[in-house]
């Protein structure tokens, strides 16, 4: 058989299963083609090994979801190897402005009236009132400059350590990650003035004084806290 | 060239109607010439509060569908010369009778030939009001010091500031009660400003007379000693750009309790 000159996937055992690095500049099918030929085709796996898992790192090249899914598919055919995560160099346009949009702070100066719904997905800071009726929603947390006085939906996409700060919090409703909390229903005069809402151990939402916020989430603003 | 200024409110009763016939009168009184326009097909009732019932021919509708001209439709209000037209509604057709492209059109004609043309539009958000806004530059918005109308109006200004055509919204609080406001029954003026944030045009006190003279076909401004008849004036001058200052509440409290003690002294 013709030895082949070079090899496009280097394969190295760890404590936690196997690495498989992949050449980034041969053609893809090429890659398929030597998978296939070093794990498939090898010989001598007892039938009854436990699973190993596998990591795969695939260096600046850009794989598909469709792609992922074929190299999944084609390890898995190896009776005991199972992919447990890929990691790649790159990501696509799409994908990385997702993210800048999840990480970045949308402010926007607004009355967010009756009716109205505001959405984006990273961090919000309003600046001006959301009425009775009107719903903002984030995928982070909110920050609102004046007063809270419909509905705030933070960590929509189910972050339960988002938080909802207000200078006036009187809200119709609030909703952190899937929990939801409602304004008593009688009125109170009372001063809520600079005060914070966030989702405690019980997994019940408090309220309390904004104050507090650099304790409990002292992560708040950093930028690593999503990486 | 003149300008067309919607008046509209969202919630139903709240004095849409009678604030577009006195705000109307009272700009012709001022010497402009005015076409008021009711939107409010298949429940007019403009005619009725100006006196004018007996007098419509053709409507709006007829206009519409090219079966007259605007100027035939036009109803002429004798009290004032040449100064105060209106545009009737039809009564038996509804709302969808009209698109938003034919009331631009037929605003367009209207502000060549009127120094103001107001539009009075029906309550809700559907197609009767994006036909009274389709036409229109300004918006008066009008509210009442009760919860559900100030989120009503809440939700019309929201509706308004989306129209690019549209210069920001202004407002006037129909119907307050000074004593109710005094003792915390009833919202006030700058608890609804604060919460609407949006410039206020004028305050119009609760006035029996009002209804009395709506009733009559004769709007209030005609009564040169009503306190909402001032009130309606003073709006009107607002609107020709000039300043007017808002006379406190607090006065008026004054003169009503004055007013409450004279008549125990009478008795």
């Amino acid at each position: 058989m013709a030895k082949q000159k070079q090899q496009y996937v280097t394969i190295k055992g760890t404590k936690d299963g196997l690495t498989l690095q992949l050449d980034d500049r041969c053609s893809y099918e090429d890659l398929l083609k030597e998978i296939e030929e070093r794990l498939i085709k090898r010989a001598g796996v007892a039938p009854n090994s436990p699973l190993v898992s596998v990591h795969l790192k695939v260096g600046n090249r850009y794989l598909t979801p469709e792609q992922e899914e074929e190299l999944r598919a084609l390890i898995r055919r190896s009776k005991n190897l199972v992919v447990d995560s890929i990691e790649s160099n790159v990501i696509s346009k799409a994908e990385a402005l997702e993210w800048v949009q999840k990480m970045k702070i949308s402010a926007v100066p607004r009355i967010v009236r009756s009716g109205q719904v505001l959405h984006v997905e990273g961090d919000l800071l309003l600046i001006g009132d959301v009425n009775p009726g009107g719903t903002v929603i984030a995928g982070g947390n909110i920050f609102i400059l004046g007063a809270l006085r419909g509905i705030a939906h933070a960590g929509y996409s189910g972050n339960k350590e988002a938080v909802i700060a207000a200078s006036v919090m009187k809200p119709m409703q609030l909703r952190i990650g899937d929990v939801m909390n409602r304004a008593p229903d009688y009125k109170t005069d009372e001063g809520n003035e600079m005060e914070c809402a966030y989702v405690d151990e019980h997994n019940q939402i408090v309220v309390d004084r904004l104050q507090l916020l650099m304790h409990l989430r002292p992560n708040l603003t950093r930028l690593e806290r999503r990486m | 060239m003149g300008e067309a200024i919607v008046i509209t409110s969202g919630k139903g009763g709240v004095g849409k109607t009678t604030t577009t016939a006195n705000l109307g009168t009272a700009l012709a009184i001022l010497g402009k010439r005015v076409c008021l326009v009711d939107t409010d097909i298949g429940l007019r009732n403009l005619d009725v509060v100006l006196g004018l019932e007996n007098r419509i021919i053709y409507d709006l509708v007829d206009v519409v569908e090219g079966r007259c001209t605007v100027q035939k439709a036009l109803v002429k209000d004798k009290r004032f010369e040449n100064h105060l037209y209106l545009l009737p509604a039809a009564q038996t057709s509804d709302k969808s009778a009209v698109n938003p492209g034919q009331m631009k059109e037929l605003i367009e004609q209207l502000k060549q030939e009127y120094d103001y043309v107001l539009i009075d539009c029906p309550a809700g958000i559907e197609q009767g009001y994006r036909n009274a806004v389709a036409g229109a530059d300004e918006a008066i918005v009008v509210t009442t010091p009760e919860v559900s109308a100030v989120r009503d109006a809440d939700r019309i200004i929201g509706l308004l500031e989306a129209e690019e055509h549209v210069k920001p919204p202004r407002l006037i609080i129909n119907r307050i009660r000074s004593h109710m406001v005094k003792n915390g029954d009833m919202l006030d003026v700058d608890e609804i400003v604060m919460h609407l944030s949006i410039e206020l045009l004028g305050i119009i006190v609760d006035d029996e007379n009002v209804i009395k003279a709506s009733n009559r076909g004769e709007p209030i401004v005609l009564d040169p000693n009503s306190k909402a008849s001032i009130a309606y004036r003073n709006i009107a001058r607002r609107i020709l750009g000039e300043s007017v200052p808002l006379p406190p509440l607090e006065e008026e409290e004054k003169g009503l309790f004055s007013k409450i003690r004279k008549i125990f002294s009478l008795k």
